[in-house]
């Protein structure tokens, strides 16, 4: 949910990176953070496991820039993306201004997205929202490895709604700030029209 | 720069923004203020459930009070997952106690009171300040939502925003 504060002239959206385990969700914010100036980012928290797997969320502030006197600042969170930490991702939802899809794009990981996709759908729909109606990009990430799926093959099976698609390579850094312009555009436009 | 409830029931999210005003916001920081004073705590923070800081004051120095907002909510949510696992509508009350530095919080609805305090105060004294101090504060949050609500969305700083402006955002980055 959007929050503008007229006193300190701030604009805060909250972006949800969803996706299956291990399709590059940290990757995506690591990248990010590594990215960004220090002036316009906050720490990047991550509660992890001690392998490194998401546990509850990963969460980072980013500041973009200043629109019509107010700075616009995104809140950008991750979810858990193993199949039992479904209480904890249904958690981060709340509130989501917009939502990234990161798919895997190898072979063997089709399924876990088609899973995710559906659990992204019904977990939203437990909040009230409709994926059809909130700012969505598809991210198809993992593109550098050998046995990917071809990306219209890809596009056919997991294209919602004729949203953005982004291919990406998270770990390297290729798409990672196209798919966040993507879906921060969105949101903003979203907010024109409210 | 300087400055997230395990729920099976259906909230009631809608595209609406909330804005806080000024006059509502110096109200909350004047609130928050005077229960700092009175819990003798170091820092007081008023968070939304959905993790987004409302306001904040007191000590904060370095204190990150964004991440702060964000953990506490996340912390709140999963504590509410593990109330109704039991049977329980929530946990109205956290608290987390250190060797120097704790942290009380407090569910008002839909806002959650953080009060940050050390070895200059004690928990009784901060549960009965919080409590004393949680109708003002849920009553103006209450009015926050009712100007959400009744607001004239063609005013709103981005109503008029256009898209060569949307993408400057990205050009400065």
């Amino acid at each position: 949910m959007t929050f503008i504060n007229y006193a300190s002239r701030e604009i805060n959206c909250k972006i949800v990176y969803y996706g299956p385990g291990l399709c590059g969700k940290t990757t995506n914010l690591q990248h990010i953070y590594d990215a960004t100036a220090p002036q316009a980012k906050g720490k990047l928290i991550s509660l992890a496991t001690e392998t490194d797997r998401t546990l509850f969320f990963d969460f980072m502030p980013l500041e973009l820039g200043t629109v019509r006197g107010f700075k616009t600042r995104f809140h950008l969170y991750t979810v858990p993306g193993q199949v039992f930490y479904e209480a904890s991702r249904k958690l981060i939802l709340k509130g989501v201004d917009g939502v990234v899809f990161v798919a895997d794009s190898q072979e063997e990981r089709m399924d876990a997205n088609i899973e995710s996709l559906f659990n992204l759908e019904e977990n939203l729909k437990a909040h009230g929202y409709d994926l059809m109606k909130i700012p969505y990009v598809l991210q198809l990430n993992k593109r550098d490895l050998p046995n990917v799926i071809p990306t219209e093959d890809l596009t056919v099976e997991l294209l919602k709604k004729g949203e953005p698609v982004v291919e990406a390579v998270a770990s390297t850094g290729v798409g990672v700030f196209d798919t966040l312009k993507a879906v921060a555009k969105q949101v903003l436009t979203e907010l024109r029209k409210s | 720069m300087a400055n997230l409830e395990l729920s099976l029931e259906l909230s009631s999210p809608s595209n609406m923004p909330i804005l806080i005003r000024e006059q509502r916001y110096h109200h909350i920081k004047a609130l928050l203020a005077r229960l700092r004073l009175d819990a003798s705590a170091r820092v007081v923070v008023l968070v939304e459930k959905d993790g987004q800081q409302i306001a904040a004051h007191g000590e904060v120095g370095a204190l990150d009070t964004t991440s702060l907002a964000s953990l506490v909510a996340g912390n709140v949510a999963a504590t509410g997952g593990m109330a109704k696992l039991i049977g329980e509508k929530e946990f109205p009350t956290l608290s987390h106690e250190g060797d120097k530095e704790s942290i009380h919080i407090s569910v008002i609805g839909r806002i959650l009171l953080v009060v940050v305090f050390d070895q200059r105060s004690s928990l009784g004294l901060v549960k009965l300040r919080s409590k004393q101090a949680s109708h003002e504060l849920a009553a103006a949050f209450a009015e926050i939502e009712r100007d959400s609500e009744t607001s004239d969305n063609s005013k709103l700083p981005f109503s008029e925003i256009t898209d060569e402006e949307i993408d400057s955002l990205f050009v400065q980055n």
